[in-house]
């Protein structure tokens, strides 16, 4: 196995009902970086990152995370998956839920306590988590996944609906998660989170548009922002396919 | 299989439960109430005697049916449930858990609504009351199977509640209660033959109409505990780790 690749993707096909999201996808995430998966909604994030985790169907194509077929049971403790509305119990406190999805994959209360301290949800962790806002609960759903201490996190939209100090926090998490050698798939509509990873993914109707880091990208197009970067690029595969 | 996860799941369901004042006095008193009107109906008759006990084994048996059908469907729509698929939890660990929360609730149930049958609306009964009380739990714990097997099955809250009717009441109508299940035609006899909640109605009977003959709701319960195993499976069955 390799040790600088967290996942390998050769094309991969996923087919939801009778729509074909990922049409024949080829991708690699290096380890140890965060890895941006940008693209506007539909364009088949959330599809990509589900069969990262091993829990969407697949239709053919091969599916490796670190280092094993995707969805196999010894990796079920080694991903931490935060999907994209939370998934968390409404009526449990912050504290019970983080200790409840710790316990699972084998962590102690100490590891939920640093998770809940991790997203600054301190002052919150004997409340209900059907009390809170949108953003508070989101970041619920993150600690329970961190509290695993898992090597690979795959995070669906994980800061939509954050103020922006927040979001600025979370990033600088995500980045120190990377620098402890833990590896992220983050998914983000939001192109000027571009900035905060390492690497970007940009998908667009289930195609790899690029997967090169934000300067390659800026070089390539000539653009001052991923925002007209991913602009430049979608013109120039119109342009091609005319 | 693993139990420290099946412990920490039950643990779980239990927090829920107790955060939740209102379904808790659901769940406890409703069956008293129901056995009392019973009792009330038919004051001054014997029916009370002949059907009480039956009964009693019926409430719990559907308000379980009710509650873990409703509680599964919610972990499925708040995407909890794919979570915990994705972690190393095992579908049978996640049945189990359920299963032995509310089996807690059922003992507790049980117990009161027998104790409020006996001792304040005077069943008699013939055979000791503590077989009343297990043929009881055992129908809740049925219930319970019976509900996570029927949440498999349902996409929407609206569904779920569907299944009530359509699960219980031909269970309900066959079980020996409305007709004697020797008087039924013999289409519905087969049919009621297999239906579990024929036994629990059964097994209830027995220990209210005899002392001596433990025998008869052993073969009952065993039949009952089969149907909660299989149940248990089956519904194990309808999680799915990958989903379209």
């Amino acid at each position: 196995m390799m040790n600088d690749v967290a996942v390998e993707m050769e094309h991969l096909r996923v087919v939801r009902g009778s729509r074909v999201v990922l049409p024949d996808l080829s991708v690699t995430i290096p380890a140890g970086q965060v890895v941006g998966l940008l693209g506007p909604s539909g364009s088949g994030k959330s599809t990509l990152i589900r069969s990262i985790v091993g829990v969407q169907v697949v239709e053919s194509g091969l599916v490796r995370v670190l280092g094993q077929e995707a969805g196999s049971p010894a990796l079920r403790s080694r991903i931490g998956y935060v999907t994209q509305s939370p998934s968390v119990y409404d009526d449990l406190s912050v504290r019970a839920n983080v200790r409840y999805f710790a316990r699972i994959v084998g962590a102690d209360d100490t590891a939920a306590e640093d998770a809940i301290d991790a997203v600054d949800l301190r002052d919150h962790a004997g409340q209900l988590v059907g009390r809170l806002s949108g953003g508070q609960r989101s970041r619920v759903s993150l600690a329970a996944a961190l509290a695993g201490d898992p090597e690979l996190l795959v995070l669906d939209e994980p800061t939509v609906g954050l103020d922006p100090v927040l979001r600025r926090d979370l990033w600088g998490l995500f980045g120190r998660l990377a620098g402890q050698g833990r590896s992220l798939v983050v998914s983000s509509h939001v192109m000027d989170e571009a900035s905060r990873c390492d690497r970007l993914i940009l998908l667009r109707e289930g195609e790899v548009l690029a997967d090169a880091t934000l300067d390659e990208l800026l070089a390539r197009t000539g653009a001052h922002d991923a925002d007209s970067a991913f602009l430049a690029l979608i013109d120039r595969a119109a342009q091609a396919a005319r | 299989m693993n139990a420290r996860r099946t412990l920490v799941t039950t643990a779980r369901v239990l927090a829920q439960l107790r955060g939740d004042h209102r379904t808790i006095g659901l769940m406890l008193v409703v069956p008293c109430v129901l056995v009392g009107l019973l009792a009330w109906i038919y004051d001054g008759t014997p029916v009370f005697d002949h059907i009480g006990a039956a009964l009693l084994g019926v409430f719990p048996f559907v308000v379980m049916f009710v509650v873990t059908s409703v509680a599964t469907l919610r972990e499925r729509s708040s995407g909890t449930l794919e979570r915990l698929l994705a972690s190393p939890m095992g579908k049978g660990d996640f049945m189990l858990g359920y299963a032995l929360a509310f089996g807690v609730m059922a003992v507790v149930q049980a117990v009161l609504a027998t104790a409020f049958a006996v001792y304040v609306c005077g069943l008699d009964v013939a055979g000791p009351l503590w077989q009343l009380v297990c043929v009881a739990v055992l129908d809740a714990v049925l219930g319970t199977a019976l509900g996570l097997l029927a949440s498999g099955f349902a996409r929407t809250e609206f569904q779920a509640v569907q299944f009530m009717p359509a699960f219980i009441l031909p269970q309900f109508l066959l079980c020996g209660l409305l007709v004697a299940r020797d008087g039924l035609p013999d289409v519905l006899r087969w049919v009621s033959d297999v239906l579990p909640l024929s036994y629990a109605v059964d097994a209830m009977k027995s220990v209210t109409a005899s002392a001596a003959e433990g025998a008869d709701v052993g073969q009952d319960a065993s039949v009952i505990a089969a149907w909660i195993v299989v149940s248990l499976v089956l519904g194990s069955l309808t999680l799915r780790r990958r989903t379209a």
